[in-house]
C-alpha cells in the first residue's frame, strides 16, 4: 500500500488575517517552536508518508524558508520528499484554471501533475488549521479495509460553547461511521462532530473528482463531491479521540495555546515516542533563568533569557525578558524582546517585537491584544 | 567532479578520556555532553564549518558507536556534502597489515590517502577535547601571511599552569625556536592547544620519516613538532585569545559548565554569527510547572522542571519531579529525578534516574569532589550517594 500526502498550507488563511497578512496559515508559529504545518507534516512523516506535496497560494515565502529541502522532517529526497507546488498562474492565464485557485477543488486541478504522478495508491489530503498527533497509516488502514469512497477523520467537540468565525464542515453518522449528513457552518454549542479536513481518498478517486469538477464547474469539494454523494457512496468518519484542535481566530490561536500548558494536553500532542513532532532547527543555545527569575506554569523555547517574572505564557525561541518585568498569560514570538519593569497580560506579540521598559499592556482572555511584527512598543 | 580543497581538518576524535571515568566508559571523550545540548565535538565541527573548511575527517578508535552515531551523514553541521564533508575515518585492515591508530601522529599517517584524495595545501590538526570558538581562517591566513611550514596555535597561560602543556618559546614575531611537553621548569607561557597547520608535503614529509622511527611514540607534540623544530623548518606560534577550556578531567568539565551561568559568560552561545551546531531529536519545548523555582540555570527542550533547579545545567529531557532539588549540577539528556530527591555537586550522565527521596552528593565545599553517576544507573529510593562517588552501571 503506497500513500502520498497532499498538504493545503492556505486554505484557512482568513481564518487568522493579524497573523496571515504576511505569511501562510501553515507557517503561523505555535506551541514556542513549531509552525502549524508541522504538526501535518511530522502526521505523515510518522505514518511513514514520505512522498509529501505542499499546495501554496500566495503569501509562501515564510513557508518556503520553513520547510526548505524538507531535511528537518527527513523528507529531503531523491525519490519522494517533499515538493512544493506553487500555482500555475503565469502559465496558464486567461484560461479556465488560470485565476489564482479560490477553492479546494480549484487547487487540486492545480497540482493535478502530482497526483497523477506520484504513484501511490492512496492520498491523504491535510490542511493545516488543525492541531493534533495521530497515527495516519491506521486512519489509511480503516479507509481501505472499509472500502469507503471518502474516509475522513473527526473529532467530537466537547460539550461547552464555542466561537467559531469561520464555517466548519459538521457531520453527522450512523452507528457504522458512515457520514449521513454533512454542512459547513459555526456551531455555538459543543458535543457536534466537525471534520478535521483530514482526508483519505484513492488516488484514481481523486483524479475521477478533479476531471469530473473540471468538466462540470463544480466549486466545492464539501459540497459538490461530499455532501451530494452521501447516499451513492460510502462516506466514512474516522473518529479521532486524542487532543484536537482548530484554529479559526486570534481568539482560538490564544485558547488552543494556552491549552499546552495542560500536562495531558502535552503528552498527548509531543510525548509519543515513536511520533515526534519536528520542526526546522534553530541551533538556539540553551535557555537561561538568571537569578531572580520567577518561572511558573509556563512553556517555554530553547535560546531565551529571562531575568523577570514568566506564569502561565508560551515563550518562543529566543525571547528576553527583562529584570523587574512581569510576563502573565502571554504568547511571545520569536525574538521578542521585553525590556525592563514592563507589565504584560493577555499579550500576543508576533516576531520581533520590542516592547521598552516601564510599559504596561493588557488584553483579556476573550480579546488578547495583539501586537503585529517588527513593532516597537 | 573532482575539485581541490585548500584545507582539509583532520579531527584526532580516539581519545578515551580516561580521567572523565565513569562519563567515558561507553564512550569517546568527544562525545561527552557540554551545556546541556552539545557534545565537545560540535565545537570543532562548527568552528570548521563557519572557518569555511568544509571537508572534515575524523578519527575515531575508542568507542565510536556513540560517535558514529552522533556525526551521521554530517548534517546537523551542514556537512553533508557531495564533494568533502564529515567523513569517520576509523583504523583499517591495509595489504601490509592492520594496524591500530598508534598515536596522534600516526593516525594522520594511516589517512594520508585521505588527505590526498582533495589535493590540499594545507592541513589543519584538530583534537576534539576542547570547549572554544576560533576562526581557523584566520589562523590560516597568518600561516601564509607568514610562509611558515607549520603554524601552532597557543594560549598566552598562568606559569602555575604552564607545566601542564607542551609550552612554546617563540621570538618577537612568532618564530618557535623551543618546544617541551610539559615543563618542570616552563620559561614561556605560551601553550600549545594542539590546533596545528601544516603544509601537506611538509605533513607527509615528516609523518613519513616518523612512521620509519621504531622508536617514536608516533606523537605530535612529543615526536613531529621536535623533529621539525630540530630540522629548522620554519614554525609560528599563533596566539589565541578568548575562551578555551580543556574539559579532560570531572572537575574541569563541571567548572567549563558553570561558566556558562556566568552574568556575561566568556563563552557566548548565542552569537548568531558564530553558532555551535548540534545533533537534535525533536525534543518538545522544556516546561515549568506551577511550583517550580528555576533560578541561575540553563534548561534544554523537552525539559519538565515541577521542583527546585539552582546553578545547574540541563541536558534535553530532564525531568525533576516536584519537591527534588537540583542545585550546583550538570544533568545531561533524559535524567530524571524523582520527587523529594536532592542531588548537589554532582554530574549524572544520560537518562540516570535518581529515586525518590534519595541523596546524591552534597554542598559545595572547597576542594571536595564532584560526585559522578554514570549513564543510565539507576539509584534506588531513599539511597544515599556519598560525595566524590562515581558510579557507573556494572
Amino acid at each position: 500500500m503506497t500513500i502520498a500526502g497532499l498538504i493545503f498550507s492556505n486554505i484557512h488563511d482568513n481564518s487568522i488575517p493579524e497573523m496571515t497578512r504576511r505569511r501562510t496559515i501553515g507557517s503561523i508559529p505555535y506551541g514556542c517552536r513549531y509552525r502549524l504545518i508541522d504538526f501535518a507534516l511530522s502526521n505523515m512523516v510518522n505514518s511513514g508518508i514520505t512522498n509529501v506535496g505542499i499546495v501554496t497560494h500566495y503569501n509562501y515565502q515564510s513557508l518556503l524558508d520553513h520547510v526548505g529541502n524538507g531535511k528537518d522532517w527527513d523528507l529531503a529526497r531523491r525519490s519522494g520528499g517533499i515538493k512544493l507546488l506553487p500555482p500555475y498562474v503565469a502559465a496558464y492565464e486567461n484560461t479556465a484554471a488560470g485565476k489564482l485557485y479560490e477553492n479546494r477543488l480549484e487547487a487540486l486541478m492545480g497540482v493535478g501533475n502530482f497526483i497523477n504522478r506520484c504513484g501511490a495508491e492512496y492520498l491523504v489530503l491535510s490542511d493545516c488549521d488543525s492541531i493534533l498527533n495521530i497515527d495516519l497509516k491506521k486512519v489509511v488502514e480503516d479507509h481501505v479495509a472499509s472500502g469507503a469512497y471518502v474516509t475522513i477523520v473527526t473529532k467530537k467537540l466537547d460539550k461547552g460553547s464555542y466561537r467559531f468565525e469561520q464555517p466548519v464542515s459538521v457531520l453527522k453518522t450512523d452507528e457504522n461511521n458512515r457520514i449521513t449528513d454533512l454542512a459547513d457552518f459555526c456551531p455555538e454549542k459543543g458535543g457536534v462532530t466537525i471534520s478535521t479536513n483530514i482526508m483519505v481518498i484513492s488516488r484514481a478517486d481523486l483524479q475521477a473528482v478533479v476531471a469530473d469538477s473540471l468538466a462540470r464547474g463544480h466549486k466545492s469539494f464539501h459540497k459538490d463531491i461530499l455532501a451530494k454523494n452521501l447516499k451513492k457512496k460510502v462516506i466514512r468518519a474516522y473518529p479521532f479521540d486524542g487532543w484536537y484542535s482548530v484554529i479559526s481566530s486570534l481568539d482560538s490561536y490564544y485558547q488552543s495555546s494556552m491549552e499546552l500548558l495542560k500536562s495531558d494536553v502535552r503528552t498527548d500532542l509531543f510525548r509519543h515516542a515513536e511520533r515526534r513532532i519536528y520542526t526546522k532547527v534553530r541551533n538556539s543555545a540553551p535557555t537561561r533563568y538568571v537569578a531572580g527569575a520567577i518561572v511558573q506554569n509556563s512553556l517555554i523555547a530553547d535560546g531565551c533569557v529571562i531575568e523577570g517574572t514568566v506564569e502561565n505564557c508560551i515563550l518562543f525561541r529566543g525571547v528576553r525578558v527583562g529584570r523587574g518585568s512581569v510576563v502573565k498569560n502571554c504568547i511571545l514570538l520569536q525574538d521578542t524582546y521585553v525590556g525592563a519593569n514592563v507589565s504584560l497580560n493577555c499579550v500576543i506579540t508576533d516576531k520581533n517585537v520590542v516592547i521598552k521598559d516601564d510599559r504596561n499592556l493588557s488584553g483579556h482572555e476573550s480579546m488578547p491584544f495583539f501586537i503585529d511584527k517588527n513593532v516597537t512598543v | 567532479m573532482f575539485k581541490k580543497k585548500e584545507c582539509v581538518a583532520m579531527l584526532l576524535a580516539g581519545g578515551q578520556g580516561s580521567r572523565l571515568y565513569a562519563l567515558t566508559q561507553k564512550t569517546a571523550k568527544p562525545s561527552v555532553s557540554y551545556g546541556g545540548k552539545y557534545r565537545i565535538i560540535d565545537f570543532p565541527l562548527s568552528n570548521c564549518v563557519n572557518s569555511g573548511i568544509d571537508t572534515v575527517g575524523v578519527l575515531t578508535q575508542y568507542q565510536p558507536l556513540l560517535l558514529n552515531d552522533y556525526i551521521g551523514n554530517g548534517l546537523p553541521w551542514d556537512l553533508d556534502r557531495t564533494f568533502g564533508g564529515v567523513k569517520i575515518l576509523p583504523p583499517y585492515q591495509g595489504q601490509s597489515g592492520a594496524d591500530w591508530y598508534k598515536g596522534t601522529a600516526n593516525a594522520i599517517w594511516q589517512n594520508m590517502a585521505f588527505i590526498n584524495r582533495y589535493d590540499p595545501d594545507y592541513v589543519l590538526v584538530l583534537s576534539g577535547d576542547h570547549i572554544y570558538k576560533m576562526d581557523y581562517a584566520k589562523m590560516l591566513a597568518f600561516h601564509k601571511q607568514k610562509g611558515a611550514d607549520c603554524t601552532i596555535a597557543v594560549l598566552n597561560v598562568s606559569l602555575e599552569e604552564a607545566s601542564r602543556f607542551g609550552i612554546m618559546s617563540a621570538h618577537e614575531d612568532g618564530t618557535i625556536y623551543k618546544f617541551t611537553e610539559k615543563p618542570k621548569n616552563p620559561d614561556s607561557t605560551l601553550a600549545s592547544m594542539g590546533i596545528y597547520i601544516f603544509n601537506r608535503e611538509k605533513l607527509e614529509k615528516y609523518l613519513e620519516a616518523d612512521s620509519r622511527d621504531p622508536a617514536s611514540a608516533n606523537d605530535f607534540g612529543k615526536n613531529v613538532i621536535p623533529a621539525m623544530l630540530a630540522a629548522k623548518e620554519k614554525m609560528v606560534a599563533y596566539p589565541f585569545e578568548g575562551y578555551w577550556k580543556d574539559v579532560g578531567t570531572i572537575a574541569s568539565l563541571w567548572e567549563a559548565n558553570m561558566d556558562l551561568l556566568a552574568e556575561k559568560p566568556e563563552l557566548n552561545l548565542s552569537d548568531e554569527s558564530w553558532r555551535i551546531y548540534s545533533r537534535h531529536g525533536g525534543e518538545a519545548p522544556q516546561y515549568l510547572g506551577k511550583n517550580a523555582m528555576v533560578s541561575n540555570s540553563s534548561l534544554t527542550a523537552g525539559c519538565g522542571i515541577y521542583g527546585i533547579v539552582r546553578n545547574s545545567v540541563l541536558g534535553p529531557d530532564v525531568v525533576v519531579e516536584e519537591g527534588a532539588l537540583v542545585e550546583d549540577s550538570v544533568l545531561m539528556d533524559g535524567v530524571t529525578v524523582r520527587a523529594g530527591a536532592t542531588v548537589r555537586y554532582s554530574i549524572l550522565d544520560s537518562r540516570v534516574e535518581i529515586g525518590e527521596g534519595a541523596t546524591v552528593g552534597t554542598y559545595r565545599i572547597n576542594a571536595s569532589d564532584v560526585t559522578v553517576v554514570g549513564a543510565d544507573v539507576k539509584v534506588p529510593a531513599g539511597e544515599k550517594v556519598p560525595v566524590g562517588a562515581m558510579l557507573s552501571e556494572a
